[in-house]
Protein backbone atom coordinates (compact mmCIF):
# COMPACT_ATOMS: atom_id res chain seq x y z
CA UNK A 1 0.00 0.00 0.00
CA UNK A 2 2.94 2.45 0.95
CA UNK A 3 4.53 1.75 -2.35
CA UNK A 4 1.61 2.75 -3.72
CA UNK A 5 1.33 6.02 -2.58
CA UNK A 6 4.86 6.45 -3.10
CA UNK A 7 4.69 5.46 -6.71
CA UNK A 8 4.05 9.31 -7.95
CA UNK A 9 7.25 10.43 -6.29
CA UNK A 10 9.21 7.84 -7.40
CA UNK A 11 8.12 7.48 -11.03
CA UNK A 12 8.54 11.46 -11.05
CA UNK A 13 12.25 11.17 -10.01
CA UNK A 14 13.13 8.64 -12.35
CA UNK A 15 10.68 10.52 -15.36
CA UNK A 16 12.78 13.61 -14.31
CA UNK A 17 16.39 12.21 -14.68
CA UNK A 18 15.57 10.83 -17.96
CA UNK A 19 14.22 14.31 -19.36
CA UNK A 20 17.54 15.98 -17.80
CA UNK A 21 19.76 13.22 -19.31
CA UNK A 22 17.76 13.60 -22.51
CA UNK A 23 17.83 17.24 -22.79
CA UNK A 24 21.82 17.12 -21.75
CA UNK A 25 22.69 14.62 -24.56
CA UNK A 26 20.44 16.20 -27.39
CA UNK A 27 22.09 19.72 -26.43
CA UNK A 28 25.32 18.48 -26.89
CA UNK A 29 24.80 16.75 -29.92
CA UNK A 30 23.19 19.42 -31.78
CA UNK A 31 25.48 21.90 -30.71
CA UNK A 32 28.32 19.52 -32.08
CA UNK A 33 26.36 19.46 -35.58
CA UNK A 34 25.76 23.38 -35.31
CA UNK A 35 29.36 24.26 -34.84
CA UNK A 36 30.77 21.21 -37.53
CA UNK A 37 28.35 22.51 -40.19
CA UNK A 38 29.23 26.39 -39.04
CA UNK A 39 33.09 25.28 -39.64
CA UNK A 40 32.52 23.47 -42.77
CA UNK A 41 30.53 26.18 -44.76
CA UNK A 42 33.88 29.10 -43.62
CA UNK A 43 35.95 26.14 -44.91
CA UNK A 44 33.91 25.83 -47.99
CA UNK A 45 33.74 29.47 -48.40
CA UNK A 46 37.68 29.51 -48.69
CA UNK A 47 38.55 30.64 -44.74
CA UNK A 48 40.76 27.97 -42.75
CA UNK A 49 43.22 28.16 -39.83
CA UNK A 50 46.56 29.09 -40.65
CA UNK A 51 47.81 25.67 -39.51
CA UNK A 52 44.87 23.78 -41.83
CA UNK A 53 45.15 22.69 -45.05
CA UNK A 54 43.28 25.59 -46.95
CA UNK A 55 45.54 28.63 -47.46
CA UNK A 56 43.87 31.64 -45.45
CA UNK A 57 45.84 34.42 -47.00
CA UNK A 58 44.57 33.37 -50.65
CA UNK A 59 40.75 33.10 -48.83
CA UNK A 60 41.23 36.91 -47.70
CA UNK A 61 42.53 38.16 -50.96
CA UNK A 62 39.50 36.30 -53.00
CA UNK A 63 37.08 37.47 -50.03
CA UNK A 64 38.83 40.97 -50.45
CA UNK A 65 38.04 41.22 -54.50
CA UNK A 66 34.42 40.45 -53.81
CA UNK A 67 33.89 43.00 -51.41
CA UNK B 1 49.93 10.00 -25.37
CA UNK B 2 50.70 11.39 -21.81
CA UNK B 3 47.98 13.62 -20.64
CA UNK B 4 50.11 16.55 -21.10
CA UNK B 5 49.98 15.99 -24.40
CA UNK B 6 46.25 16.60 -24.45
CA UNK B 7 46.25 19.86 -23.16
CA UNK B 8 46.32 21.58 -26.87
CA UNK B 9 43.15 21.80 -28.90
CA UNK B 10 43.68 20.11 -32.02
CA UNK B 11 45.19 16.96 -29.97
CA UNK B 12 41.98 17.18 -27.55
CA UNK B 13 39.75 17.05 -30.50
CA UNK B 14 41.59 14.11 -32.28
CA UNK B 15 41.72 12.24 -28.59
CA UNK B 16 37.66 13.28 -28.21
CA UNK B 17 36.91 11.72 -31.83
CA UNK B 18 38.46 8.81 -31.27
CA UNK B 19 37.07 8.23 -27.18
CA UNK B 20 33.53 9.43 -27.44
CA UNK B 21 31.97 6.68 -29.19
CA UNK B 22 33.60 4.15 -26.51
CA UNK B 23 32.81 6.05 -23.93
CA UNK B 24 29.26 6.69 -25.03
CA UNK B 25 28.97 2.55 -25.23
CA UNK B 26 30.55 1.85 -21.78
CA UNK B 27 28.23 4.76 -20.53
CA UNK B 28 24.89 3.19 -21.66
CA UNK B 29 25.90 0.00 -20.28
CA UNK B 30 26.81 1.22 -16.80
CA UNK B 31 23.60 3.02 -16.75
CA UNK B 32 21.67 0.28 -17.58
CA UNK B 33 23.15 -2.06 -15.00
CA UNK B 34 23.40 0.49 -13.02
CA UNK B 35 19.47 0.89 -13.06
CA UNK B 36 18.79 -3.03 -13.14
CA UNK B 37 20.78 -2.88 -9.78
CA UNK B 38 18.71 0.18 -8.54
CA UNK B 39 15.23 -2.09 -9.53
CA UNK B 40 16.67 -5.09 -7.64
CA UNK B 41 17.46 -3.52 -4.67
CA UNK B 42 15.42 -3.92 -1.68
CA UNK B 43 13.26 -1.40 0.14
CA UNK B 44 14.34 0.13 3.13
CA UNK B 45 13.54 -0.46 6.27
CA UNK B 46 12.10 2.91 7.20
CA UNK B 47 11.83 4.61 3.86
CA UNK B 48 10.01 1.61 2.25
CA UNK B 49 9.98 1.97 -1.98
CA UNK B 50 11.22 5.63 -2.02
CA UNK B 51 14.62 4.30 -1.13
CA UNK B 52 14.66 3.94 -4.69
CA UNK B 53 15.26 7.93 -5.20
CA UNK B 54 18.75 7.87 -3.82
CA UNK B 55 19.99 6.19 -6.66
CA UNK B 56 19.67 9.33 -8.61
CA UNK B 57 19.62 11.70 -5.91
CA UNK B 58 22.95 10.97 -4.21
CA UNK B 59 25.10 10.53 -7.22
CA UNK B 60 23.44 13.80 -8.59
CA UNK B 61 24.02 15.74 -5.58
CA UNK B 62 27.60 14.56 -5.62
CA UNK B 63 28.51 15.14 -9.82
CA UNK B 64 26.99 18.68 -9.31
CA UNK B 65 30.10 19.20 -6.63
CA UNK B 66 32.24 16.95 -8.49
CA UNK B 67 31.43 19.71 -11.63
CA UNK B 68 31.90 22.70 -9.42
CA UNK B 69 35.22 21.25 -8.17
CA UNK B 70 36.49 20.19 -11.76
CA UNK B 71 35.82 24.43 -12.43
CA UNK B 72 37.39 25.36 -9.45
CA UNK B 73 41.02 23.55 -10.72
CA UNK B 74 40.11 24.87 -14.38
CA UNK B 75 39.67 28.23 -13.06
CA UNK B 76 43.44 28.15 -11.63
CA UNK B 77 44.52 26.84 -14.96
CA UNK B 78 43.01 29.80 -16.19
CA UNK B 79 44.33 32.39 -14.06
CA UNK B 80 47.61 31.20 -12.77
CA UNK B 81 48.84 28.95 -16.62
CA UNK B 82 46.41 30.90 -18.75
CA UNK B 83 45.92 27.92 -20.31
CA UNK B 84 43.33 28.11 -23.31
CA UNK B 85 42.21 24.16 -22.30
CA UNK B 86 41.46 25.39 -18.98
CA UNK B 87 38.83 28.02 -19.81
CA UNK B 88 37.00 25.41 -22.16
CA UNK B 89 36.95 22.89 -19.50
CA UNK B 90 35.27 25.26 -17.36
CA UNK B 91 32.79 26.79 -19.53
CA UNK B 92 31.91 22.58 -20.74
CA UNK B 93 31.19 21.90 -17.28
CA UNK B 94 28.94 24.62 -15.96
CA UNK B 95 25.93 22.92 -17.99
CA UNK B 96 26.55 19.55 -17.19
CA UNK B 97 26.30 20.40 -13.15
CA UNK B 98 23.98 22.91 -13.59
CA UNK B 99 21.48 20.12 -15.22
CA UNK B 100 23.14 17.18 -12.25
CA UNK B 101 22.16 19.86 -9.29
CA UNK B 102 18.48 20.60 -10.75
CA UNK B 103 18.20 16.91 -10.87
CA UNK B 104 19.43 16.79 -7.33
CA UNK B 105 17.15 19.73 -6.06
CA UNK B 106 14.05 18.00 -8.07
CA UNK B 107 14.78 14.45 -6.82
CA UNK B 108 15.32 15.61 -3.01
CA UNK B 109 11.85 17.40 -3.16
CA UNK B 110 10.03 14.44 -4.19
CA UNK B 111 11.81 12.35 -1.53
CA UNK B 112 11.21 15.04 0.90
CA UNK B 113 7.51 15.14 0.20
CA UNK B 114 6.64 11.46 1.23
CA UNK B 115 9.49 11.42 3.79
CA UNK B 116 9.39 14.73 5.79
CA UNK B 117 6.10 15.52 4.57
CA UNK B 118 7.16 18.91 2.94
CA UNK B 119 8.66 19.15 -0.99
CA UNK B 120 11.28 22.20 0.50
CA UNK B 121 12.17 23.49 3.74
CA UNK B 122 15.17 25.92 4.10
CA UNK B 123 17.87 23.70 5.95
CA UNK B 124 21.62 24.26 5.66
CA UNK B 125 21.75 21.31 3.14
CA UNK B 126 18.68 22.22 0.75
CA UNK B 127 19.43 26.12 0.79
CA UNK B 128 23.79 25.29 -0.05
CA UNK B 129 22.94 23.35 -2.65
CA UNK B 130 20.05 26.24 -3.80
CA UNK B 131 23.07 28.29 -3.88
CA UNK B 132 25.15 25.88 -5.48
CA UNK B 133 22.65 26.00 -8.41
CA UNK B 134 22.09 29.97 -8.43
CA UNK B 135 26.12 29.97 -8.70
CA UNK B 136 25.88 27.71 -11.98
CA UNK B 137 23.38 29.71 -13.45
CA UNK B 138 25.62 33.02 -12.52
CA UNK B 139 28.66 31.54 -14.21
CA UNK B 140 26.77 30.37 -17.35
CA UNK B 141 25.10 34.10 -17.76
CA UNK B 142 28.61 35.21 -17.24
CA UNK B 143 30.23 33.59 -20.16
CA UNK B 144 27.24 34.58 -22.27
CA UNK B 145 27.38 38.35 -21.32
CA UNK B 146 31.40 38.62 -21.90
CA UNK B 147 31.45 38.47 -25.68
CA UNK B 148 35.13 38.26 -25.72
CA UNK B 149 36.24 34.14 -24.31
CA UNK B 150 39.78 35.28 -22.47
CA UNK B 151 38.22 38.05 -20.82
CA UNK B 152 34.88 36.09 -19.80
CA UNK B 153 37.19 33.36 -18.99
CA UNK B 154 39.11 35.33 -16.32
CA UNK B 155 35.32 37.07 -14.89
CA UNK B 156 34.05 33.35 -14.88
CA UNK B 157 37.10 31.86 -12.87
CA UNK B 158 37.16 34.36 -10.32
CA UNK B 159 33.38 34.08 -9.38
CA UNK B 160 34.12 30.04 -9.56
CA UNK B 161 37.07 30.00 -6.65
CA UNK B 162 34.83 32.49 -4.68
CA UNK B 163 31.64 29.76 -5.25
CA UNK B 164 34.32 27.44 -4.40
CA UNK B 165 33.47 28.39 -0.79
CA UNK B 166 30.30 26.42 -1.19
CA UNK B 167 31.64 23.01 -1.51
CA UNK B 168 32.79 21.96 1.99
CA UNK B 169 29.47 23.73 3.72
CA UNK B 170 27.43 21.45 1.40
CA UNK B 171 29.46 18.83 2.47
CA UNK B 172 29.71 19.45 6.25
CA UNK B 173 26.55 21.35 6.47
CA UNK B 174 24.68 18.33 7.80
CA UNK B 175 27.44 18.37 10.88
CA UNK B 176 27.94 22.12 11.46
CA UNK B 177 23.98 22.62 11.46
CA UNK B 178 20.94 20.78 12.89
CA UNK B 179 19.19 20.13 9.97
CA UNK B 180 15.87 18.04 8.66
CA UNK B 181 18.35 16.33 5.96
CA UNK B 182 20.20 13.28 7.47
CA UNK B 183 23.87 13.25 7.85
CA UNK B 184 26.68 11.40 6.18
CA UNK B 185 25.72 7.86 5.70
CA UNK B 186 28.31 6.56 2.93
CA UNK B 187 32.09 8.01 3.08
CA UNK B 188 32.03 8.51 7.25
CA UNK B 189 35.01 7.62 9.51
CA UNK B 190 33.63 4.63 11.05
CA UNK B 191 32.29 3.22 7.83
CA UNK B 192 28.82 3.11 5.73
CA UNK B 193 25.66 3.18 7.19
CA UNK B 194 23.75 1.83 4.43
CA UNK B 195 23.16 -1.99 4.26
CA UNK B 196 25.39 -3.51 1.29
CA UNK B 197 21.93 -4.62 -0.88
CA UNK B 198 21.13 -0.80 -1.26
CA UNK B 199 24.88 0.25 -0.79
CA UNK B 200 26.42 -1.42 -3.68
CA UNK B 201 23.75 -0.32 -6.32
CA UNK B 202 23.85 3.27 -5.31
CA UNK B 203 27.69 3.03 -5.90
CA UNK B 204 27.15 1.27 -9.28
CA UNK B 205 24.96 4.26 -10.22
CA UNK B 206 27.62 6.40 -8.75
CA UNK B 207 30.16 5.22 -11.16
CA UNK B 208 27.71 5.17 -14.10
CA UNK B 209 26.77 8.84 -13.41
CA UNK B 210 30.54 9.91 -13.17
CA UNK B 211 30.78 7.84 -16.56
CA UNK B 212 28.12 10.05 -18.29
CA UNK B 213 29.54 12.96 -17.24
CA UNK B 214 33.09 12.14 -18.10
CA UNK B 215 31.39 11.74 -21.93
CA UNK B 216 28.94 14.25 -21.97
CA UNK B 217 31.76 16.95 -20.52
CA UNK B 218 34.99 15.32 -23.52
CA UNK B 219 32.09 16.37 -25.56
CA UNK B 220 30.79 19.87 -24.98
CA UNK B 221 34.45 20.70 -24.96
CA UNK B 222 34.53 19.08 -27.70
CA UNK B 223 32.04 21.52 -28.98
CA UNK B 224 33.38 24.64 -27.14
CA UNK B 225 37.01 24.41 -29.41
CA UNK B 226 35.31 24.01 -32.51
CA UNK B 227 33.03 27.01 -31.31
CA UNK B 228 36.11 29.42 -30.49
CA UNK B 229 37.56 28.36 -34.21
CA UNK B 230 34.23 28.97 -35.72
CA UNK B 231 34.67 32.36 -33.86
CA UNK B 232 37.66 33.06 -34.93
CA UNK B 233 36.84 32.17 -38.85
CA UNK B 234 33.90 34.90 -39.26
CA UNK B 235 36.27 37.32 -37.30
CA UNK B 236 38.92 36.55 -40.52
CA UNK B 237 35.66 36.73 -43.07
CA UNK B 238 34.64 39.92 -41.14
CA UNK B 239 38.36 41.31 -41.16
CA UNK B 240 38.37 40.25 -44.57
CA UNK B 241 34.57 41.86 -46.34
CA UNK B 242 35.95 45.62 -44.35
Amino acid sequence: MEAINHLPFIVGSYAAAFVVVALLVAWVMIDFRAQRRALADLERRGFARRSAAAPAGAALAQAKEEA
Amino acid sequence: MSLIDLANPSRFLKFADRVLPWLGGVTVIALAFGLNQAMGAPDDYQQGATVKIMFLHVPSAWLGMLAWGIMSIAALGTLVWRHPLADVAAKAAAPIGAAFTLLCLITGSLWGRPEWGTYWVWDARLTSELVLFLLYLGVIALWRTVEDPSRAARAAAILTLVGAVDLPIIKFSVDWWNTLHQGESVFRFGGSTIYPTILVPLLVMAVAFTLLFVTLHVAAMRNEILRRRVRTLRLMQAQATN
